[in-house]
């Protein structure tokens, strides 16, 4: 069974059908790409995914669990992480801060024990410290342990919240253009990044705009066009896609 | 993490232990109290406006809710002050609990309206219910009593809210560097963030909004006893404005800044008393000037010019 | 029965035509700088002050009227000039605390210069009170009704139908989308503050008659006048108005009612009620975050 099952899903705003319909099925351990021109919903698709949005009508299924509807936290509960098309860093945290958050649900929350230092609570956070630290070298961050997040560059703090993601352990990752706004040089950083996240096992769901990388990385792509599914299958299939290439490719292909 | 913030910790100790030795009269022993008063009750709120950036503009009634159940209990119901002290706690926890989810619901300007309506509503009903609170005029508080002994005189004050500042400035220094701490931070930093990482955002804006009332109703029947008064102005609008203002002067987030804000603040309106019927414009003006050049507050503004952080 | 209730609600909407014209000078400052200005029940305090004094000077009505609306303006640019423009973009608790700041500057140089007692104005067409149905309408009522919805439908005019009205609307939607258009924003809230404190100062003069006053009188006023200005939604000008006049006339009512000691609680218990089930007002839309 896949791991992630959409089911014509769809949200309105006001009049606007900003998702229409849309199913599709995403197995384990794939790279699983998500495209379409500007406002075609992508966004809103992972907003609906990762219980930002509450879907108007459809259904969302993780292992089989109905989870449309849910809070984010719950879904962060069940392993879905993700990143955000516009930064969400917590400024006022230092970098490795930031990380540690995405450990949240790992870690005992009590702020009695917290207020008291209990020595388990220092421990485990200590623990957690070196883990971060650790993921922070994973995404290529290594020299910035130590900073604070109003202090890095636009493309760190990038992979900055890759590797928060990262810190909740996910089964599936969503990063939402993780190459936006970078150069080409860290662009082939962040394409290396995915692949590495990819083959330690967890299940990437993309959406990018650098087709080359989309190319490059994804087993299987979603097409959107106005909201709607226009297409699905592996890169050669989408390329080959009549109605893909006339809505969208055209003018690349 | 870093040892630093915990020699500001030693420091402050070391400063209170020595305080009482060096202070030339009962003036100025008087001002240390109701500073650290302050501090305890301005680290608390801080917590909820700093940290987790979440305003309140009624805390005030908090302290009210602490000041008269220390008043009211023990004189009209006969309980013991320790007892009237925790059910003043416990209500204001109570209250606040109750509230915290439709309240932090609201966002940015209608949370400020918010929290600014609940604490009119508690002053004017303190002010309100005579036969209990003595209405405007206010009433005497009995003194506060512990296994058998009176806490009569400033200086046993003294050491009571040394000590409780002592825990207050390590408390909330170990919560805000834990997991719930950066919960906290976090969603103030992005709610968004926060919450696809799996913090239940409004149980953590509950929580913290809890916290802050029970501490502040505490050192609000504190703060009865030791003054052995108590009337409706103490929970007013102006009170919880000066308390945020004392947030803020000492710098948002920052456990050190509100032990400098509330000293500040407190200590200002015996400096301008000089002033002779200009109090109010003095204080006003420096409000305003102190936002317009030290917007960011003492503590952060220092520590940035000096390349410490905290 | 009629009689009483006629009799509150006539009050109610008196004192409630106050409350929608500071509800309107909030409106008016959130819209151009999203400030909410705690010193907006200043601006209605020194109104009705500054029509006292004028007045006390012998100067014929229509000046004092003219002298009391226009010195606020200018009290008002003063606070925009030297408070909130230094500090544009400043945080919100940041800019409360500005303006709670100038809320004491202005309220205690009042307090020095005219003292703390309580002072009345003449009714500004005697105190002759018209019978209705068996309640009783005081002249100053219509006074204070009367000009109220004039201006009222004077801002109306000025905002949908004048170039100048229409640019401050622009900035209030999108400043950076104002500016590139060509509106000269800071001009835009130049006038929001004048126009803004003229409003409060106005609604101060006409009740002044009604109600006394006193270099205090501000801080209830000017919350209640918040209060009014978010339960329509903030930034809504019809809602400060409806608003205005449902918090007056609730007060009014539940003073006669139900408690006239907890009069003044009675609009805070409102706006908790109504943002509990209406996070954003009573003509508020709802958002959605956009990430």
């Amino acid at each position: 069974m896949s791991l992630l099952q959409v089911r014509n899903l769809s949200i309105h705003f006001g009049g606007v059908k900003a998702v229409q319909n849309v199913s599709f099925d995403i197995d384990a351990g794939i790279v699983y790409s998500v495209i379409g021109p500007n406002g075609a919903g992508k966004t809103t698709l992972f907003n609906l995914i990762t219980g930002v949005y509450k879907p108007t009508s459809g259904e969302i299924r993780l292992d089989g669990e109905a989870i449309h509807g849910r809070a984010p936290s719950e879904l962060a509960r069940r392993g879905v992480a993700r990143t955000f098309q516009n930064l969400q860093i917590c400024m006022n945290m230092s970098a490795i801060e930031n990380v540690m958050v995405g450990a949240h649900l790992r870690l005992d929350r009590n702020p009695f024990k917290a207020a008291l230092r209990l020595p388990s609570l220092r421990r485990r956070d200590r623990e957690l410290r070196a883990e971060a630290a650790q993921l922070m070298e994973f995404v290529g961050l290594g020299q910035y342990v130590e900073a604070r997040a109003d202090a890095m560059s636009y493309g760190a703090l990038k992979r900055l919240e890759i590797a928060r993601a990262l810190a909740m352990k996910p089964r599936p990752i969503f990063l939402d253009e993780p190459a936006a706004g970078l150069n080409p040089k860290e662009t082939i950083e962040v394409d290396t990044l995915v692949r590495k996240i990819a083959d330690s096992g967890v299940t990437v769901v993309l959406v990018e705009h650098d087709m080359k990388m989309v190319m490059n990385l994804s087993d299987r792509i979603l097409v959107l066009d106005y909201g709607k599914k226009l297409a699905e299958g592996s890169g050669a299939e989408v390329r080959a896609n009549p109605d893909v290439i006339a809505a969208y490719l055209g003018t690349h292909a | 993490m870093k040892k630093t913030p915990f020699l500001g910790l030693g420091l402050l100790a070391v400063v209170l232990a020595v305080l009482p030795f060096v202070l030339p009269n009962s003036f100025y022993l008087d001002l240390a109290v109701r500073m650290a008063i302050n501090a305890i009750i301005v680290i608390g709120l801080n917590l909820l406006i700093g940290f987790a950036g979440q305003i309140s503009l009624g805390h005030a009634g908090f302290l009210g809710i602490g000041a008269y159940a220390s008043a009211v209990l023990p004189t009209h119901v006969g309980w013991h002050p320790l007892l009237a002290l925790l059910a003043g706690a416990a209500a204001s926890a109570l209250l606040a609990a109750l509230l915290a989810r439709p309240i932090f619901k609201l966002k940015g300007h209608y949370l400020a309206m918010a929290t600014l309506g609940l604490g009119i509503i508690i002053n004017i009903a303190l002010r309100n219910e005579a036969q209990w609170t003595g209405g405007p005029d206010g009433m005497v508080v009995p003194a506060m009593e512990l296994f058998g002994y009176e806490i009569g005189s400033d200086r046993q004050w003294y050491w009571v809210v040394a000590v409780l500042l002592v825990i207050a400035v390590w408390a909330s220094l170990n919560l805000i560097d834990s997991p719930f701490g950066r919960a906290l931070r976090a969603l103030h930093g992005s709610e968004v963030a926060s919450q696809v990482v799996g913090v239940d955002v409004a149980r953590y804006k509950g929580a913290i909004f809890v916290m802050s009332a029970f501490s502040a109703s505490v050192m609000g029947s504190i703060s009865a006893h030791y003054i052995g008064f108590i009337s409706p102005a103490y929970a007013d609008f102006f009170h919880s404005i000066e308390l945020v203002t004392m947030v803020v002067i000492g710098g948002m987030a920052s456990v050190y800044g509100s032990v400098v804000g509330a000293v500040l603040l407190t200590a200002l309106p015996q400096a301008l008393a000089t002033f002779e019927g200009w109090e109010t414009v003095a204080f006003g003006a420096i409000l305003m000037l102190c936002m317009i050049f030290l917007p960011r507050g003492l503590v952060p503004t220092l520590a940035a010019r000096f390349g410490k952080g905290e | 029965m009629l009689a009483q209730f006629l009799q509150f609600l006539f009050s109610g909407v008196t004192v409630g035509a106050t409350y929608a014209l500071a509800a309107l000078g909030f409106t008016l400052i959130y819209n151009a700088s999203n400030v909410i200005n705690f010193a907006q029940g200043e601006f209605i305090m020194l109104g009705g002050m500054l029509a006292v004094f004028f007045a006390q000077m012998g100067l014929p009505l229509p000046v004092v009227l003219l002298l009391a609306v226009l010195v606020p303006a200018v009290v008002g640019v003063l606070v925009e000039k030297l408070a909130i423009e230094p500090v544009k973009g400043a945080e919100t608790v940041t800019l409360i605390i500005i303006t709670i700041g100038a809320s004491l500057v202005i309220r205690g140089i009042v307090q020095v210069w005219l003292g703390k007692n309580t002072f009345s104005l003449p009714a500004f067409s005697g105190d002759a009170p018209i019978e209705i149905l068996g309640a009783t309408l005081l002249p100053q009522s219509l006074w204070v009704l009367g000009i109220t919805a004039l201006v009222v439908a004077g801002l109306w005019y000025f905002f949908n139908r004048t170039l100048q009205g229409k640019a401050m609307l622009a900035t209030s939607f999108n400043r950076t989308a104002a500016e590139l258009v060509g509106i000269n924003t800071s001009w835009v809230l130049f006038l929001s503050f004048a126009m803004s404190a003229a409003l409060g100062a106005l609604g101060g003069i006409l009740i002044t008659p009604i109600t006394l006053t006193s270099y205090d009188v501000g801080i209830m006023l000017g919350l209640k006048g918040f209060v009014a200005a978010v339960v329509g939604g903030l930034g809504n000008g019809l809602g400060a108005v409806v608003g205005g006049l449902l918090v007056g006339i609730l007060e009014a009512m539940g003073a006669g009612y139900i408690s006239s000691a907890y009069k003044d609680a009675i609009p805070f218990v409102l706006i908790l009620l109504i943002l509990f089930f209406m996070p954003r007002g009573l003509f508020g839309g709802k958002s959605t975050d956009r990430v």
